[in-house]
């Protein structure tokens, strides 16, 4: 034993702790580098990301009232024909708007400059029919004064056309923009698209042949 | 093989038992665990769903490995391979049900456990870690439900794991990379479906059976706490074993078979008779497959997570954005793990405690029900209201407990188990 213990007080204790963090700290170092390719692997692969195109859409067929859904990226878009009976209202609600001049939401920024009806042409609104609170996609609800266009939901008489969420209630204008006290904090996301005077729609690009 | 350990006539047991002792620890375990594990003699029906959550977790395990051979992670073939289950294959409806209505039992037996914690302080000192591993437990459980439940890519599977994942988009700045990162894909899409597969049946299964095991250990351990919080290690007799306590085999097995063989009755009447319950275990939007274009009319998670959506949908949108919410939801589970050291009573159990407390727990455990439904009802007329109501009662439960449990009156405790002969 006495062996022993004289061979521990020889120890250089010092430099062992020195050896020992810095063996662990490497080891940490390596640990962490080989997790980013288990991490990265969580990414969007290269397929995912090249299903991302530009999507074409033809509107000129679309009544007034009536809405396409189109898939981009995966993601339900809205392709509304609005009429006048909306259209004509679309200012007076600005004050029971979150936020009507979209200062805090997401679009291109010719789609901001064209304040209340947030589209490149007033008669088609183009948005992403994802909610902002939780990601469902709203309805349709393009009457106005028509309270109960939505099964069991009172609308209000109120009610100027626009869009209801039926997963947390939150109510959206014919623009996309949400009212106050709802759940979704922002307006709909309206996505880069061009439209042609007949109203050929491409979604995903700002002019096409240009990408986004 | 000189000192033979099977040799007949050894101290400790020999033939078989004898070689295996000698090179693992099968007869100290049993023992330490099971037969000499000394259990106070004074559990009543609460103390049964300790025991149905290990059962449930098994027949989890059981049942989910067969419904692996049968079942194919991808978008295209997850939700065929759930009707081939139920229809082509043999018995496949019966393991499938015995797996979805498990989820459900899990939750109603964890729960009912976690509210005897409630009822007789088993979350004090010196308890808390034991408390905080079943917490972890609840946490990765709520985890592997909502995975599993995305897996029949039905269409609620799709709009709920549309919901949760984008839960974690209203994180400030990072929160859409996040989104992504978790989908695998700008959308929830096959993926996020063949990821949650991996989770669902490898991952988070070991880390819950590692966390179970933990859970065990730690009770066995400190000893288990009682109707009436009383520590039975105090008072010891000449053998050393406590007064009030009884080895666990063969009294607690016995009892436990007794309570394991009434639950098994009510688990299967419901697989047998209501596998979906209504459409409260299983939801009817479920049985079409999903369709990125259309949303169900109403969005509500299984059972039970509605309380927990109730609180999130209970908090509007502020500051242009919706994260308070969601923080609240988080906040409710994450208060769970400091109940140890909000509870300031001199008393372990509710039997001595005062009037404040037993209102307290009966206000809370009301309002968590009342959470329950206002979540799987639609977000209008009384509902919001009632919900914001309850959030802040289940949170004063919690908040206001250093409080109302310091002024609380309290009855003395007795120096050994009552009831006992």
């Amino acid at each position: 034993m006495d062996d022993l213990v004289k061979t521990n007080e020889q120890v250089d204790h010092g430099r062992r702790r020195l050896l020992t963090v810095a063996t662990a700290g490497i080891g940490a170092v390596g640990v962490a580098f080989a997790a980013a390719p288990f991490l990265a692997s969580w990414e969007p692969s290269a397929r995912a990301k090249a299903l991302g195109a530009p999507v074409d859409v033809d509107a000129s067929k679309l009544e007034v009232g009536q809405m396409l859904k189109v898939v981009w990226r995966g993601q339900p878009v809205y392709v509304v024909h609005r009429g006048p009976d909306v259209l004509g209202g679309i200012a007076d609600h600005e004050g029971e708007l979150a936020d009507p001049k979209s200062e805090d939401s997401l679009q291109p920024a010719y789609i901001k400059a064209s304040g209340d009806a947030r589209a490149r042409n007033p008669e088609y609104w183009i948005g992403l029919a994802v909610c902002t609170h939780l990601g469902c996609s709203p309805l349709g609800a393009f009457e106005p004064h028509n309270a109960s266009q939505v099964a069991g939901v009172d609308l209000g008489a109120s009610w100027p056309g626009g869009f209801y969420c039926p997963c947390h209630g939150s109510r959206y204008d014919i623009s996309g923009r949400v009212f106050k006290g709802q759940p979704a904090p922002k307006n709909l996301t309206v996505p880069a698209y061009a439209i042609t005077a007949d109203a050929k729609i491409t979604i995903g690009v700002d002019e096409v042949g240009k990408a986004a | 093989m000189a000192a033979a350990p099977n040799s007949v006539g050894g101290g400790s047991p020999g033939g078989f038992i004898g070689w295996i002792d000698q090179r693992f620890p099968l007869t100290k375990l049993w023992r330490e665990q099971v037969s000499e594990y000394y259990a106070p003699k004074n559990f009543n029906f609460w103390y049964y769903f300790g025991v149905l959550s290990i059962v449930v977790l098994v027949n989890q395990l059981v049942t989910g490995i067969f419904l692996t051979m049968s079942y194919k992670p991808s978008a295209a073939e997850a939700f065929g391979s759930i009707e081939y289950i139920m229809r082509d294959l043999d018995w496949g409806w019966l393991i499938r049900y015995m797996h979805s209505t498990g989820a459900s039992a899990f939750f109603i037996v964890v729960y009912l456990h976690m509210f005897r914690a409630l009822l007789y302080g088993s979350y004090r000192k010196p308890r808390e870690l034991l408390w905080i591993f079943g917490c972890l437990i609840f946490l990765l459980l709520m985890a592997e439900a909502f995975m599993g439940y995305v897996l029949p890519w039905g269409n609620m599977s799709y709009w709920g794991a549309q919901v949760i994942t984008s839960l974690f988009g209203s994180i400030p700045i990072i929160g859409g990379g996040l989104v992504e990162w978790i989908r695998g894909d700008f959308v929830i899409a096959d993926a996020t479906l063949n990821r949650f597969f991996a989770l669902h049946v490898a991952a988070l299964p070991l880390a819950l059976v590692f966390l179970v095991i933990a859970h065990l250990m730690a009770l066995h351990e400190v000893g288990s706490n009682n109707p009436d919080g009383i520590e039975i290690k105090k008072l010891k007799g000449p053998d050393g074993h406590p007064l009030d306590g009884i080895p666990f085999h063969p009294y607690y097995t016995v009892k436990d078979l007794a309570g394991i063989a009434a639950f098994l009755v009510l688990f299967c009447a419901v697989i047998f008779f209501a596998p979906t319950f209504g459409g409260v275990f299983l939801e009817q939007a479920n049985f079409e497959p999903a369709n990125p274009l259309q949303t169900p009319p109403h969005i509500a998670p299984v059972w039970y997570f509605t309380a927990f959506y109730a609180m999130l949908r209970a908090v509007p949108s502020f500051a242009g954005t919706q994260v308070w919410g969601v923080l609240v939801m988080g906040a409710a589970i994450v208060v769970l793990f400091f109940l140890p050291w909000l509870d300031r009573s001199p008393v372990k159990s509710i039997r001595y405690k005062g009037p404040i407390y037993k209102v307290a727990l009966g206000v809370f455990a009301i309002s968590f029900v009342i959470l329950c439904v206002c979540g799987m009802k639609p977000p209008s007329g009384i509902y919001p209201l009632l919900s914001r109501i309850c959030t802040a009662l289940y949170f004063a439960f919690f908040l206001l407990m250093p409080w109302y449990t310091k002024i609380d009156s309290v009855k003395p405790v007795p120096e050994r188990v009552t009831g006992h002969a």
